[in-house]
C-alpha cells in the first residue's frame, strides 16, 4: 500500500512549505472554516430575514390575527417545550434501562448486535414515524386515554374530554421519546462501558450484588455522561418536525392537558404546515419562529457538549 | 421491606447451623421457569376472560400483565429464599431486561406495519409513473424517487469534499483555538434542527432571488448543512485510528505531507470513512422537513436541480397523507409504499455501509 510514495522527486529539502504542502493545507484550512462560516450565516440570514417579522403586526402578517409577534409565538414556545419535556420524562430513564441492559446484563457477545439493533431505531425516517403515529399508535392508545379521562380525571393533568383519534400532546411525546431513544442509549452506553473495570470489580469483591455494583460504580461514574445525553436528547426532541406535524393534531393555546383534542402546536411542527401556503410577512414571521427555535436548540446542545468535553476521555458516541 | 426474613443471612452462624456456601440461592433455572409461570397464568386468565366475553385475548395486556406478575413472583420468591439484597438485583434485572424488551416494540411495530401496508401500494405503475395529471388511483412515486436521487447526490456531492477535507484539518492540522472551535462547533451542529437548515437556505435565496423561490438544489444545500457535520465526526473518528507509525515512516522517506496524507493516511481509512459517509448519507435521505420547505412539492418530473420545485420520497409520503383526495384509500396506499421503499433504501445504506466497514477494515495490530 505504502510502496508509490517515492514518486514525486521535486523536494527542495531546505523550503518547508512545498506548493503542494501550500495547496493542501489551505484547502483543509478553508473547508474547516466553512463550518464557522456556515453557522454564522445561518444565525446572520436567518435574523436578518426575521427582523421584518418581529416587528410585524397583525394588518401587515395575516397569522398572527390581532396579536403581535409574541402573541403568536408564546403558545408555540410553550408546546414545543412541553412535548420535548413530556418525551424526555418518558426517554431518559427508559434509554438508561436499555444501556445498562446492553453494557452490563445482555451476554458479551450478543451485546454489540443489540447496540446495532436499537440503533436501526434511529435509521427510520422521521416522516415514517409520523405515518406510524397516525396510523398505529393514536388508534392503538385512544381507549387507554379514554379510560383514564373518565377514572383518573381529577387529575388536572388527565382531565377531559378525551380526543377521539387518540392524536394528542401525549401520542406526539411518546413518538419523540421513541426518535430520541437510540442517542441517548449509545451515549449512556458508550459512558458505562468506560467506567473503570477496577472500580466494578472492587465492588463486586467486596460481595455487592450486580445492581450495588452498578449503583456504586457505574451511575456515579457516568452521571455527566447522563447529563448530557438527556440534554442532546432534548434538542433532538425539540427541533423534531415531521413527526409531530403528522401526529399532533393541534388546535393552539396552551393548556397542560394531555389527553384532550385541544393541543398546543410546536414551533417546528407549525412551520411545516404553515410554511408552504405563506406569503409575504407571514414568511418572516415564521423564519423568525424558526429563529428562536434555533437559538434555544443552540444553547441546549451547547450546553450538553461543554458538559460532555469536560470529561476529556469521553469520545462523544455521536 | 420486611429486613430480614431468611435467618441464614446472618452472620452468626450460631443461629444456623446448616449454613453452607451455596445456601440461599435460587437455582440457574429459577427466574426463567418463574417467567414461564407468570406468562401462564397470565394467558390463562385472558384466555378464561375472553372465552366468557367474546373478545379475543388481547396480546398486549397478556405481555404486560405476564412482565408484571414475574417482577413480583421474583422478588417475592428471591426474598424469601434470597434476602432482600438479591431480590432488588433480581428485580432491577427483570426491569432492564423488560425495558429493552419496551424498546423494541416501536421497532417490530414500524417494520411490521410498514411492510404489511406498504406492499399492497408497489407495483410497476408505481415505479414508472409520476404523479403528473393523476387525481385517485394510479400514478407513482418516480419523480419523487428521481428527485430524492438528485437532491442526495447533489448533497453528497457538496459535502463530502467539505467534510473530508475539515476532518483533515482537524486531525493533521488543525492546532489552537480555532481547530478547537471548529470541533466544538461541528458538534453543536449535529444538533441543528433540520427545519432550521431548511429556513436558512430558504432565506439566503429569498434575499437573492425573491420570495417563494422553490429549488431542488436549494434542498440539496439544507441537506448538505445537516450532513457536513456527520461526515466530519465520522471521518474525524477514522483518520484518528490511522497508527502515527505510518505517517513518521512516510515522513522518514522523505514524502511531503500532502503525499502522505493522500497516499498514506486516506488509503488507511478509506473504508471507515466510506461507511461514515453512506451513514450520513442514510440519515440525510430521510429527512422531510428542509426539502418540503427549499425543494417544495410538485406532482411532475422534474430533472433540472436549478429550477423549479422538486419532489421527493419523503416529502411524497407526506403530502400524500395528509392532502388526501378521493378515493382516500389510493392516497394512503401510496403513502405506504413510498414510505417502505424509503425505508429499504435507508437500510439497504446502512447494511452496505456496515458490510464495507466489515470486509474492507485494515488488519489491526491487535
Amino acid at each position: 500500500m505504502t510502496t508509490t510514495v517515492s514518486a514525486p522527486a521535486s523536494a527542495p529539502a531546505k523550503v518547508a512549505q512545498r506548493p503542494g504542502d501550500r495547496w493542501f493545507s489551505g484547502s483543509a484550512l478553508f473547508a474547516g472554516s466553512m463550518i464557522l462560516v456556515t453557522l454564522a450565516a445561518v444565525a446572520v440570514f436567518l435574523f436578518v430575514q426575521s427582523i421584518p417579522g418581529i416587528t410585524a403586526t397583525g394588518e401587515e402578517a395575516s397569522i398572527l390575527k390581532d396579536g403581535d409577534f409574541w402573541d403568536y409565538v408564546a403558545p408555540l414556545a410553550f408546546g414545543t417545550v412541553w412535548a420535548a419535556a413530556l418525551a424526555l420524562v418518558m426517554a431518559v430513564p427508559l434509554s438508561i434501562a436499555v444501556a445498562l441492559f446492553i453494557s452490563h446484563y445482555a451476554p458479551r457477545k450478543l451485546s454489540q448486535s443489540l447496540g446495532y439493533v436499537v440503533d436501526l431505531l434511529a435509521a427510520v425516517p422521521s416522516v415514517v414515524f409520523g405515518l406510524w403515529g397516525i396510523g398505529v399508535l393514536a388508534p392503538a392508545v385512544q381507549p387507554a386515554y379514554s379510560w383514564l379521562v373518565d377514572n383518573a380525571g381529577w387529575f388536572p393533568l388527565f382531565a377531559g374530554p378525551a380526543s377521539g383519534t387518540g392524536r394528542t400532546i401525549f401520542t406526539a411525546a411518546v413518538v419523540l421519546a421513541v426518535m430520541v431513544l437510540p442517542i441517548m442509549t449509545a451515549i449512556c452506553r458508550e459512558i458505562f462501558l468506560q467506567t473503570p473495570s477496577l472500580h466494578e470489580e472492587a465492588a463486586l469483591a467486596l460481595g455487592a450484588t450486580r445492581w450495588e455494583m452498578i449503583r456504586m460504580a457505574v451511575l456515579p461514574f457516568a452521571r455527566g455522561g447522563i447529563v448530557s445525553a438527556a440534554m442532546l436528547g432534548l434538542g433532538r426532541a425539540l427541533g423534531e418536525t415531521m413527526a409531530v406535524a403528522m401526529v399532533l393534531s393541534a388546535s393552539g393555546g396552551i393548556n397542560f392537558r394531555l389527553f384532550t383534542a385541544e393541543n398546543p402546536n410546536t414551533i417546528p411542527a407549525n412551520i411545516a404546515q404553515t410554511f408552504p401556503e405563506a406569503y409575504g410577512l407571514n414568511v418572516n414571521v415564521l423564519i423568525a419562529t424558526g429563529l428562536i427555535l434555533f437559538i434555544v436548540t443552540f444553547l441546549v446542545n451547547a450546553i450538553a457538549r461543554v458538559i460532555v468535553n469536560r470529561r476529556k476521555d469521553f469520545s462523544g458516541a455521536n | 421491606m420486611t429486613l430480614t426474613e431468611n435467618p441464614r443471612s446472618t452472620i452468626s452462624p450460631a443461629l444456623s447451623p446448616a449454613t453452607r456456601l451455596t445456601s440461599g440461592r435460587l437455582p440457574q433455572w429459577a427466574p426463567w421457569a418463574l417467567l414461564a409461570l407468570s406468562f401462564v397464568i397470565s394467558a390463562t386468565v385472558f384466555i378464561l376472560l375472553a372465552a366468557t366475553g367474546d373478545a379475543s385475548p388481547d396480546l398486549v395486556a397478556t405481555a404486560v400483565v405476564g412482565v408484571l406478575l414475574y417482577l413480583v413472583l421474583v422478588t417475592v420468591v428471591s426474598t424469601v429464599v434470597e434476602g432482600r439484597r438479591k431480590a432488588t438485583d433480581r428485580l432491577v434485572t427483570g426491569v432492564v431486561a423488560s425495558a429493552f424488551a419496551l424498546a423494541l416494540v416501536p421497532l417490530v411495530s414500524v417494520g411490521y406495519t410498514v411492510i404489511s401496508n406498504g406492499v399492497a401500494g408497489l407495483s410497476a405503475e408505481f415505479f414508472s409513473n409520476s404523479m403528473r395529471n393523476v387525481v385517485g388511483e394510479g400514478g407513482g412515486a418516480l419523480h419523487a424517487i428521481m428527485g430524492t436521487v438528485l437532491i442526495t447526490l447533489a448533497a453528497a456531492v457538496i459535502s463530502i469534499p467539505i467534510g473530508l477535507f475539515t476532518a483533515i484539518y482537524l486531525i493533521e492540522y488543525g492546532r489552537g483555538p480555532l481547530a478547537k472551535g471548529i470541533t466544538f462547533l461541528v458538534d453543536v451542529m449535529t444538533g441543528i434542527p433540520s427545519i432550521v437548515a431548511g429556513l436558512f437556505i430558504y432565506a439566503v435565496f429569498a434575499l437573492i432571488m425573491g420570495p417563494g423561490v422553490r429549488m431542488g438544489i436549494m434542498g440539496a444545500l439544507s441537506l448538505a448543512v445537516l450532513m457536513i457535520p456527520v461526515v466530519v465526526r465520522s471521518s474525524e473518528e477514522m483518520l484518528r485510528l490511522v497508527p502515527n507509525e505510518l505517517r513518521e515512516a512516510a515522513y522518514a522517506l522523505g514524502v511531503p505531507k500532502w503525499l502522505t496524507i493522500l497516499k498514506v493516511v486516506l488509503p488507511t481509512s478509506i473504508a471507515g470513512i466510506t461507511t461514515g459517509i453512506m451513514l450520513a448519507i442514510a440519515r440525510v435521505i430521510g429527512e422531510t422537513a428542509p426539502l418540503l420547505i427549499t425543494a417544495g412539492f410538485t406532482a411532475s418530473m422534474n430533472y433540472n436541480l436549478a429550477e423549479g420545485r422538486m419532489m421527493t420520497l419523503p416529502v411524497f409520503v407526506y403530502t400524500q397523507y395528509m392532502n388526501q383526495g378521493l378515493p382516500a384509500q389510493a392516497y394512503v396506499d401510496r403513502a405506504w409504499a413510498a414510505a417502505l421503499v424509503l425505508i429499504l433504501i435507508v437500510m439497504l445504506l446502512n447494511l452496505v455501509a456496515r458490510l464495507i466497514a466489515k470486509i474492507f477494515a485494515p488488519a489491526t495490530g491487535r
